[in-house]
């Protein structure tokens, strides 16, 4: 079972975190970060070749912290599989006991080390979650072909608040929530404002009731990092006051600010109804989470192991 | 129209490379157009090549003529009666014209000159943009005449992606999102109630089913 839907639907404040799979085959770097999030959040993402960058896959990596006794949220995107392969690897995740699903479009291999490769984007993320629904809830594959037996998943995706055209975000949420997600984990928070914004239009499509909001936070580790979001990360908005407040202080404490920025912004979310947890997307820094869940008084974990 | 851009010439030289007569073929459709591959564009390669061919003291022969359409062989045949006179064809058609020529003569080689790029619309002297696929099952309706499988670079049926800011796509900002244009279209029509709906997974067996499509009509067969 999920703990994650577990404390989702036990009306819990849900914490969840991001684990980025290494560049190489050794499960022991999976296993260092399973040892720094155990016991600090409720489940844990395994980006899928972000930024289409080359890694570990995230079916193997979500295997081996299942393994280590973590709860993984398997993040699929549609960039590199054809539906064939996609409904394949939905069968073997939950096969090997993987209990969370985010379902992605995926970042396009343009960004990434490998842009001669052919984007597939067969599905799109809507259509992949629409799919994995009908296999769990009808044990049936796209075209109606029944399964010998459903996988048994929680199924989640993403939203971005802060890409354009702010109303049309509402729309492709509820076509997401429609599909099948059950959860949503948004792109980092750093202008509260608009996520107020986006997330009243969402409560009042009543979109809050039908699917839990996680809020996404990645915590900044310098002034150079808040404006390489704003300038060079699509999709990302760090208003002017909070590449400041990060300029404003000593290099050598920004990151203890770009920590606080985050306790702060959690402690907002927290206060917000149709906000129903956080995930922390501490980038290559997974020891920062830690300290905020600690600081956020999201400690301790309820059933989580010792 | 099918778009096409001129291959590297030291590629082309390449290729010649073997051959002492060489026909540099021309298509005065589509690759005329878009000025890659029309009367002027082969007379200026023809030239090119045989002063190219001369500066390095090659003995070759280089002519050129110009079909109206290479991949109609109503067309190709006019080369009935002079082909013999060369060991090679340059081709300046678009890959189906190539095709359509090799086709017709298996005998000789015929060379493309050309990249063959995309289906799309001149929209300014000099610039061309893709807006077709080709995909066998056209969604223009759906999509307020705006194709997101040509124009949106993830090819999203229920987009926007999280990168659209400002009108713009994230993998090239140079680039409009497609679908903030279909949504401006839509809003502009009262129509988008059209995108409330999921769309559902395309049927790419219309495009690549079982290799090379056909179009087979009867009423068109004499």
């Amino acid at each position: 079972m999920s703990r994650l839907k577990h404390i989702l639907e036990s009306g819990a404040f849900a914490v969840t975190a991001e684990c980025g799979p290494p560049k190489g085959a050794d499960p022991g770097v999976v296993l260092k970060k399973a040892d720094i999030l155990r016991g600090r959040v409720d489940a844990v993402n395994v980006t899928d070749n972000q930024t289409a960058i080359v890694r570990m896959s995230s079916l193997a990596a979500c295997s081996l912290l299942k393994g280590a006794g973590l709860d993984p949220v398997l993040q699929m995107v549609v960039r590199d599989r054809n539906r064939i392969a996609l409904q394949s690897d939905v069968l073997g995740a939950s096969a090997l006991g993987i209990r969370n699903l985010l379902c992605l479009s995926g970042d396009h291999p343009c960004f990434g080390n490998q842009p001669q490769a052919l984007g597939v984007f067969d599905l799109d993320s809507i259509q992949f979650l629409q799919a994995v629904k009908a296999m769990r809830d009808e044990g049936r594959i796209l075209g109606g072909e029944a399964l010998s037996s459903a996988p048994d998943l929680f199924i989640g995706a993403a939203a971005n608040p802060f890409a354009d055209p702010l109303p049309f975000r509402v729309v492709r949420l509820a076509k997401k929530i429609a599909a099948g997600a059950q959860f949503i984990q948004t792109q980092c928070i750093y202008n509260l404002e608009r996520f107020v914004e986006w997330l009243d239009r969402a409560r009042d499509r009543g979109l809050t009731e039908k699917a839990f909001i996680l809020g996404g936070l990645t915590p900044l580790k310098s002034a150079a990092m808040a404006r390489y979001m704003k300038n060079k990360v699509s999709g990302m908005d760090v208003p002017d006051d909070i590449i400041r407040r990060m300029e404003g202080v000593p290099k050598e404490n920004q990151r203890e600010e770009g920590i606080r920025i985050c306790v702060e912004t959690i402690e907002a979310l927290k206060a917000m109804p149709g906000v129903s947890g956080v995930h922390i997307m501490a980038i290559e820094w997974e020891e920062a989470v830690g300290e905020i869940v600690e600081r956020a008084l999201l400690l301790p974990r309820s059933d989580a192991p010792a | 129209m099918i778009t096409a851009e001129q291959k590297p010439f030291d590629e082309i030289r390449g290729m010649i490379a073997p051959y002492r007569r060489l026909l540099v073929l021309g298509c005065g459709s589509c690759v005329a157009e878009c000025a890659a591959g029309g009367e002027k564009e082969t007379a200026m390669l023809g030239s090119a090549l045989r002063m190219a061919a001369k500066m390095n003291g090659e003995d070759v022969r280089i002519e050129e003529k110009t079909l109206d359409r290479q991949c109609v062989r109503e067309f190709v045949v006019l080369l009935d009666e002079t082909l013999d006179r060369y060991d090679a064809i340059l081709s300046l058609g678009c890959g189906a014209g190539v095709q359509a020529v090799a086709d017709m003569y298996p005998e000789i080689p015929v060379i493309p000159a050309l990249d063959t790029e995309f289906i799309g619309e001149t929209k300014d002297q000099g610039y061309w943009v893709e807006s077709c696929v080709g995909c066998g099952d056209c969604m223009l309706y759906e999509f307020g005449g705006v194709c997101p499988l040509a124009r949106c670079a993830k090819h999203l049926l229920n987009g926007p992606c999280g990168g659209s800011m400002n009108g713009r796509c994230e993998v090239d900002p140079e680039q409009p999102c497609a679908w903030q244009i279909i949504i401006d279209r839509l809003g502009r029509f009262d129509a988008l109630e059209r995108l409330e709906a999921i769309h559902p997974p395309k049927d790419w067996s219309r495009k690549q089913g079982r290799g090379p499509r056909k179009i087979m009509r009867e009423d068109q067969q004499r």
